[in-house]
């Protein structure tokens, strides 16, 4: 009873705030929040609601090979309607488990670059200094190299430090650290602004004098404060890793192809592309636009429902 | 004024140490320089013999001044993966990637500016609306999905421009280009547009933000107050005022053009440095990643030297205070 | 209004409303208000923030900021209707005919121009002059607005002046095309103590000598009773009380304005209490029933409650109370605290 009254209280404060509001008067968005969930959804229940298992050799079969669509051509199978590859595997399934591996390394790789950025931008908030000096400096030199630039190069540099054949079992942990390490500098940058505006507030004064720790306190403080945007930056670059996942993929410097995001089934269908052979190449294609189109839409909207000064 | 560029000039070269520094390290620890120049039968005490014929167990700051110093000379060492010297390798492909990028830059500046004015200034139009919804889906299709889709339509569809390759190229001196034939010409399309359209859609969102900024300011108000006419407020108060932070960011976007070439080059084929680092990566050739770390540090630096100075041409505020503002500003 | 025939107001504001269109809602922030300005008048504006009386000011010069838009009534000046005109008609009575002037001169001057290329290109804007002499006219209003070394000084950028000077400076661009009104938006808050006397006297003399009137906008009490030949007083989006500024502070006949009037300290009499009135103004979605100042009044009467009171002669002045009617307040009522709290000087 308690929790249940509890739980209304919480629902009706949401409906009745200022982002649900806005949330709710922008059609593009809601179908964007429907269009993440439903393929989040699909993509996480993929070996359930996958008509076939497309990455086990032992259920292929040749002679299933470059079957198309089945909507625009008479040669086209139900049991795969969006066709299937060089191999014939399965596109739709293909899609499915792909899109289930894009998004685990991609939020992966959020995840890691926010707990890195919040750390060191707390860090050098707290410490100034030297210390915040060195900090800024390195994320000064490496905003101006692309994402994608300085995945590639962690990426390099993994590869001539261990074996090729170790490193296509390492190949997704390699992945999800260089597209961590190369966002990291947003989360750092606001938490370290945050943080110096507190820095000299009195309650942090007034902790020290009592002899708490006055960084567990503005810990405390400051996390709050930066929820709003580091949310939009968390939605606007999972939007991001999904791309430079993909592109890495597609490189051939990401996932192996014995396990395919989306980037790498696209690199697949590439190469087979001057034939004719299109639809291995599109469905990846427009699924990943989907994808990223939708988290990208409600990263939009989120900034500007919560409208936090980023830097 | 001749302190400011002095302090940018400083901190350019700081950056160039750094990433000199950053490239070292990867040329001399994670890469061993001695595999590449022997051959596996090569003993321990010849390879240590080789080892300090070439320096390599000198004190690490002299090591480092000595590959600043043999950079500085285009000499990279041997590419592990050619045997070839790692400068004339890049020296023969950088034209192409500069071309390249420059065709992108200028689709991207003389597109991308004047469709964010556009939308900035007229919000509400149903156009506006349009160019700005078209302009996400430009953010969210990652640039080798536009290569293969351009290609898809245009090449392998229409058969109306080539899929892959630079075409016909003229060597003038050790430079080659595209631009003095009709394929050569043809090749640059697709890429161009490639490469420039991602970057465009950030132009074109980014001058629309920031016009719709200024255009909120008490001195637009305050114009308006005054009675000027529409021309002369959206077009010299509010263009003027959206250009000082539009050119640090467009500067650095076209900048990075140059390191997103890399994608763009393997979609297309293109024989430029980006591909050649590419392969770099693949095969963890590190001469050739390590020199195509400093080589885009360097077009990163003198861009954003260019970039101080037009910020210095444009904002009075800095000439009086030699820099100051724009720190305080940002 | 009455006026009289042979001297015809510059400004005639007939029952004007201003709406804001909200989700909650649409706001009526300014509500039925009549107002003149005579030639050469300094009409001041007085009232709490979020009163209306900056929304007022922006009507008048057609630059009120969507989604706020006039819903109703008439703005005229010199007799000829200024609320409906086309942006471009309206463009060109702008800044030739009304200048304004903003509260804050450190960001009302466009960072990236000289002061002297601000100045010409409005004087250029209105005037069929060259550009010769358009700077000469404009080194001519920077001396005028007491400019030291004007010749100099046209040619420097805003960062490079003082808050002060480039008040001066904004005088200067709002009379360059000599209007005939100046809305003048807190003219003097964004400035320094010492700083705002000597823009206020500069203003009033300036306006003395050009023959322009002035709209001044202002919550200063002190600065409306120095420089305003009458003085309205706004009250949650209606005008409380409007007449000469003499009568208004000396004998106010609104309860609000008493209260208004009391809370200022003045120099030369000694005052044992500074009163202050009770409650704050309401929100605009929340204004009650009646007299919109009932729940803070500590003379309200039944009737308050229920009917709204208009502008009805009171002296020499006229105020929205029925306090003044010859039906009165009704039955007097408690205030709901105890009101008129006072405050040790």
């Amino acid at each position: 009873m308690a929790v249940a009254s509890g739980l209304s209280g919480w629902l009706h404060r949401v409906t009745d705030s200022d982002v649900w509001w806005s949330f709710k008067s922008s059609p593009m968005t809601v179908a964007a929040a429907v269009a993440t969930l439903l393929i989040v959804a699909v993509a996480f229940l993929s070996p359930v609601l996958a008509p076939h298992t497309p990455f086990d050799p032992a259920s292929l079969n040749l002679s299933d090979g470059l079957k198309p669509p089945v909507l625009v051509s008479p040669d086209g199978e139900w049991a795969f309607p969006l066709g299937t590859d060089d191999q014939g595997r399965d596109v739709l399934s293909s899609i499915m488990y792909g899109t289930r591996l894009s998004l685990v390394v991609s939020l992966a790789a959020v995840a890691v670059a926010m707990v890195l950025g919040i750390s060191l931008g707390l860090i050098s908030g707290y410490f100034g200094g030297a210390v915040d000096a060195v900090i800024m400096r390195v994320a000064d030199v490496q905003l101006t190299f692309p994402a994608i630039l300085v995945a590639l190069l962690i990426d390099g540099v993994v590869r001539g430090i261990i074996s090729v054949k170790r490193h296509d079992e390492i190949a997704i942990f390699v992945v999800v650290g260089a597209i961590g390490l190369s966002f990291w500098v947003s989360y750092a940058r606001t938490v370290r602004g945050s943080v110096m505006v507190e820095r000299n507030k009195e309650y942090v004064q007034a902790a020290r004098v009592i002899g708490l720790s006055p960084l567990l306190i503005m810990v405390r403080h400051v996390l709050p404060n930066v929820t709003g945007p580091v949310l939009v930056i968390a939605t606007l670059n999972l939007g991001l890793a999904v791309i430079t996942e993909a592109t890495l993929s597609f490189l051939g410097v990401g996932l192996p192809s014995t396990e395919p995001s989306l980037g790498t089934l696209i690199r697949l269908g590439n190469e087979v592309l001057q034939s004719g052979d299109w639809w291995i190449t599109v469905f990846p294609g427009a699924t990943l636009a989907a994808l990223v189109l939708a988290v990208n839409l409600l990263g939009d909207w989120l900034r500007d429902a919560l409208n936090p000064k980023l830097r | 004024m001749l302190a400011f560029i002095l302090r940018r000039i400083l901190q350019s070269i700081a950056v160039l140490v750094a990433v000199g520094l950053v490239s070292f390290s990867l040329f001399r620890y994670v890469g061993d320089p001695i595999n590449a120049m022997v051959g596996q039968d090569t003993t321990m005490e010849e390879r240590e013999q080789l080892r300090e014929k070439l320096g390599l167990n000198d004190a690490a700051p002299i090591q480092f001044l000595r590959f600043i110093g043999n950079a500085a000379r285009g000499n990279f060492g041997l590419s592990y993966r050619t045997s070839e010297p790692v400068g004339r390798l890049i020296l023969e492909r950088v034209p192409a990637t500069l071309e390249l990028s420059f065709c992108a830059a200028v689709f991207v500046l003389f597109v991308g500016v004047p469709m964010g004015v556009y939308t900035g200034l007229y919000p509400r139009h149903w156009s506006s609306r349009l160019l700005q919804a078209v302009s996400l889906i430009g953010i969210s299709l990652p640039t080798f999905l536009i290569g293969i889709l351009l290609i898809l339509v245009f090449a392998v569809m229409l058969h109306w421009l080539p899929s892959f390759g630079r075409g016909e190229t003229v060597r003038i001196g050790w430079w080659t280009t595209n631009f003095l034939t009709w394929s050569g010409l043809k090749a640059l399309i697709l890429p161009a547009i490639t490469l420039g359209l991602f970057q465009l859609t950030l132009i074109m969102r980014l001058v629309r933000s920031e016009m719709l900024e200024v255009m909120r300011t008490d001195y637009i108000k305050f114009a308006r107050a005054r009675g000027l006419t529409n021309r002369a407020i959206n077009f010299g108060h509010a263009l003027k005022n959206t250009l000082v932070p539009v050119i640090t960011v467009a500067g650095l976007q076209l900048g990075s053009l140059i390191a997103f070439a890399v994608v763009t080059e393997t979609v297309f084929a293109w024989p430029g440095v980006g591909q050649l680092f590419i392969q770099s990566v693949q095969f963890s050739d590190i001469p050739v990643m390590a020199a195509y770390l400093l080589l885009i540090g360097l077009f990163f630096v003198l861009i954003n030297l260019i970039v101080d100075l037009l910020y210095f041409a444009v904002d009075p505020r800095l000439r009086s205070q030699g820099g100051s503002a724009r720190v305080a500003g940002h | 209004m009455t006026t009289p025939s042979n001297n015809p107001p510059l400004l005639e504001v007939k029952n004007l409303r201003v709406e804001f269109p909200t989700r909650r809602g649409t706001l009526l922030a300014v509500d039925d208000i009549s107002f003149d300005i005579a030639p050469g008048e300094v009409l001041g504006m007085v009232g709490e923030s979020g009163a209306g009386k900056s929304l007022t000011g922006n009507a008048i010069i057609g630059l009120l900021e969507p989604p706020g838009c006039i819903a109703g009534g008439e703005i005229r000046l010199e007799g000829r209707r200024i609320d409906n005109l086309p942006y471009e008609e309206m463009r060109k009575v702008r800044g030739a005919r009304i200048g304004a002037i903003f509260q804050d001169p450190l960001t009302s001057l466009n960072p990236l121009y000289s002061i002297g290329r601000q100045l010409v290109e409005t004087i250029q804007t209105h005037l069929p002059l060259s550009a010769a002499q358009a700077r000469t006219r404009a080194l001519d209003l920077l001396k005028e607005v007491g400019i030291p070394g004007a010749e100099t000084r046209i040619d420097h950028y805003p960062h490079q002046f003082s808050g002060g000077m480039r008040q001066r400076v904004v005088i200067a661009l709002a009379l360059c095309a000599g209007p005939r009104l100046i809305v003048a938006d807190e003219p003097t808050t964004a400035l320094d103590v010492s700083i705002q006397a000597q823009i206020i006297a500069l203003l009033k003399r300036l306006c003395r000598e050009h023959g322009t009137a002035v709209m001044l906008v202002t919550h200063d009490m002190g600065v409306i009773a120095e420089t305003a030949d009458r003085v309205a007083v706004m009250y949650a989006g209606r005008i409380a009380e409007v007449g000469p500024v003499r009568d208004v502070v000396k004998h106010a006949k609104h309860p609000y304005t008493k209260g208004l009037m009391g809370s200022i300290p003045s120099l030369g009499v000694r005052t044992e209490r500074l009163t202050q009135i009770d409650g704050a103004m309401p929100r605009l979605t929340e204004i009650p029933e009646g007299c919109a100042f009932n729940p803070r009044c500590t003379e309200r009467g039944t009737r308050c409650l229920v009917e709204r009171p208009d502008l009805m002669a009171a002296g020499t002045s006229r105020a929205a109370c029925w306090l003044h009617d010859r039906g009165g307040v009704g039955a007097p009522l408690m205030a709901q605290r105890s009101g008129g709290e006072t405050v040790d000087a």
